[in-house]
């Protein structure tokens, strides 16, 4: 960490970090539901853009069509389907399991961070290498090495959707 | 420190992303124009054409000579910028029950995906100026960030607080979903038959030759254009319809169904904010016309012809070659013939436009899903049977092959749909609901009056 000069990049990449963080937050803070989810949406475009920095653009534009494309949009969907906008109803007491629950997140941020963050140490180039999971890379692996999982993957999905349509409609 | 003030490569990215902001942003005036002149001309009236026409006084001492008496028609050119003015100047009313931040957010919102679309798009043969970003993702990108186009909707829908401006938000959300899937899979079609995702290859694969036929003369003369292939034909055709219901454009404007819902998801917005809407809505006209010019008519390319090659392999008339390759687009005049191609598919949508009336909602549906989908789907087989025959037998037995392709889809779909009987709509009748004759008004003479 310490070898690292500061660049104008490793500013923007701190700044696009920073901001990503503080999103981050506000999803747990607004009281709103929309809010929320609109903070996330921020979150999720901001770490797309932290991966296009870095070089993996793949990894950033997968982010944002999956996450923000189509799950928060559903999210959405939702949320204002139920009608979760009313604030008042959201607002908690004052309650014990508070500190106890802020007790657990630290907790898990240590196990977590004492895990990670060694990893990152000493890494003086923060880029991945030209072409280090392109297209052409995922997809020569994905269809090759892991044809048996992806198509396996694949079967869950459909088995997912024939159930929802089950479920959803009673008579087909 | 003052070395990479001026060499770092933040400079040629922003020069690169002002060359193309600033054109979606000031083409937006001409397309309002130009739909507004053609509707009028399509519906048999004159459209805007007086606004912008000037006469200068012959007597006034504040006119310099040359301009005395002068008459400048602009055609009601300047119609849009009379309307931009307009919509500054108009009280701006934000309605007391909106959820404030999300409703002056929407706007901005709304604005983003059409002027980040363009950013893996080439506009010419400049290397160094355009596209924003020549990455490997290219057209993964554009779908992206179209997906994001439905957060500007859905949350204008849902600031508003207001039955009829959520209705919208859900109708379009539910719309663009639909319609992204037909999107996806059509550029899908185009990325398997270039083998690359960039907008940059695809442009250098329809440089290619025609069919495939390498070695020959059609295919030394022609360019293979998606657009002139079969399969590119279908999904050129798919990536249209598409791309008119993810701007939002009629027959697909659902979410703004004037006589359904008001106005859908603006009907809480006036003044700038509205505006802002409208320009989001022709900005992503234009960028999207250009990304349908760029995969598949061949760009910046006047005529599918390929000068180059010629140029390159016949050099007895070489120079002539060279010329008519710089004619048709290998030089400064790359951005006009591509704005000419893209004014082209504007009209398109303008046409449809004009033609079309709006779909209902379960047609919008059906044909997203039901039709939409399965063809492009249907197209992908063919694509995929095609490259294996072309590259294990060369092009006459791949074209063969989806030939027959095609051929098996068809038999397919009639066998299947062989028992399926014909559902037609019920033909529908207007019932009274109580004609008892006590409903029925009576006229009742009025009295006499006797005359005075």
């Amino acid at each position: 960490m310490n070898n690292l000069p500061v660049s104008p990049n490793l500013i923007v990449v701190g700044g696009i970090a920073g901001l990503a963080a503080v999103a981050a937050v506000g999803v747990v803070l607004f009281n709103n539901a929309i809010r929320s989810a609109m903070c996330l949406v921020l979150n999720f475009v901001l770490l797309a853009v932290l991966y296009f920095s870095l070089n993996a653009e793949m990894l950033g534009i997968t982010q944002i069509a999956v996450y923000t494309g189509a799950i928060m949009v559903l999210f959405l969907f939702v949320i204002m389907l139920l009608n979760l906008g009313a604030p008042q109803l959201l607002v908690e007491k004052k309650d014990p399991k508070r500190f106890a629950a802020i007790g657990f997140g630290v907790v898990l941020f240590g196990l977590v961070g004492s895990q990670l963050l060694p990893a990152f140490n000493g890494v003086s180039t923060p880029q991945a290498l030209d072409d280090f999971g392109g297209p052409h890379a995922i997809g020569r692996t994905l269809f090759s090495a892991y044809a048996y999982p992806f198509e396996a993957v694949s079967i869950l999905l459909l088995v997912g959707l024939v159930g929802s349509i089950l479920l959803a409609k009673r008579r087909i | 420190m003052g070395d990479w003030l001026i060499n770092h490569p933040f400079w040629h990215a922003l020069l690169r992303v002002v060359l193309l902001v600033l054109p979606v942003l000031l083409f937006v005036v001409p397309i309002i124009w130009f739909e507004r002149r053609l509707l009028g001309w399509f519906q048999d009236r004159l459209g805007p054409n007086r606004t912008g026409n000037i006469q200068f006084s012959r007597t006034s001492r504040f006119v310099p000579f040359f301009l005395k008496g002068k008459k400048f028609h602009l055609q009601g050119l300047a119609q849009p910028m009379a309307d931009g003015i307009k919509l500054f100047l108009k009280e701006d009313i934000t309605p007391s029950a909106v959820d404030r931040a999300i409703y002056f957010i929407a706007p901005a919102i709304a604005l983003f995906p059409p002027f980040a679309l363009g950013a893996t798009i080439p506009w010419g043969p400049f290397p160094l100026i355009t596209p924003v970003a020549d990455v490997n993702i290219g057209v993964l990108y554009i779908l992206a960030i179209s997906s994001l186009g439905v957060y500007g909707i859905v949350l204008a829908g849902y600031a508003g607080n207001n039955k009829f401006s959520l209705l919208g938000g859900l109708r379009s959300s539910a719309q663009l979903i639909s319609y992204e899937l037909a999107m996806g899979v059509s550029l899908g079609c185009i990325v398997m038959a270039t083998g690359s995702l960039k907008p940059s290859d695809m442009l250098a694969y329809q440089g290619g030759a025609f069919w495939g036929f390498k070695e020959s003369a059609i295919g030394d003369i022609l360019a293979n254009w998606n657009i002139l292939t079969p399969f590119g034909a279908v999904a050129a055709l798919i990536f249209f319809i598409c791309m008119i219901a993810e701007t939002n454009r009629a027959p697909f404007d659902l979410p703004e169904a004037e006589n359904e819902l008001v106005a859908g998801y603006h009907t809480e917005y006036s003044s700038m904010k509205f505006a802002v809407f409208f320009m989001g809505e022709y900005a992503s006209m234009f960028v999207y016309s250009a990304i349908l010019v760029t995969v598949f008519f061949g760009g910046w390319h006047l005529l599918p012809f390929r000068f180059d090659y010629l140029a390159a392999h016949y050099p007895a008339a070489g120079d002539i070659w060279h010329v008519l390759d710089m004619l048709n687009g290998n030089s400064f005049l790359a951005p006009i013939w591509f704005i000419l191609k893209c004014a082209m598919v504007i009209t398109g949508y303008i046409w449809i436009r004009a033609t079309l009336p709006r779909l209902r909602y379960d047609q919008l549906m059906s044909l997203g899903w039901k039709s939409l989908l399965p063809l492009a789907v249907s197209n992908l087989i063919v694509i995929a049977f095609w490259i294996f025959a072309t590259d294990t037998f060369g092009p006459l037995v791949g074209w063969a092959t989806s030939f027959l392709a095609v051929l098996i889809l068809i038999g397919l779909y009639r066998s299947l749909n062989k028992n399926a009987e014909s559902t037609q709509l019920a033909s529908r009748t207007i019932e009274l609901v109580d004609p008892s004759p006590r409903r029925t008004v009576e006229l009742v003479e009025p009295a006499q009056v006797p005359s005075a």
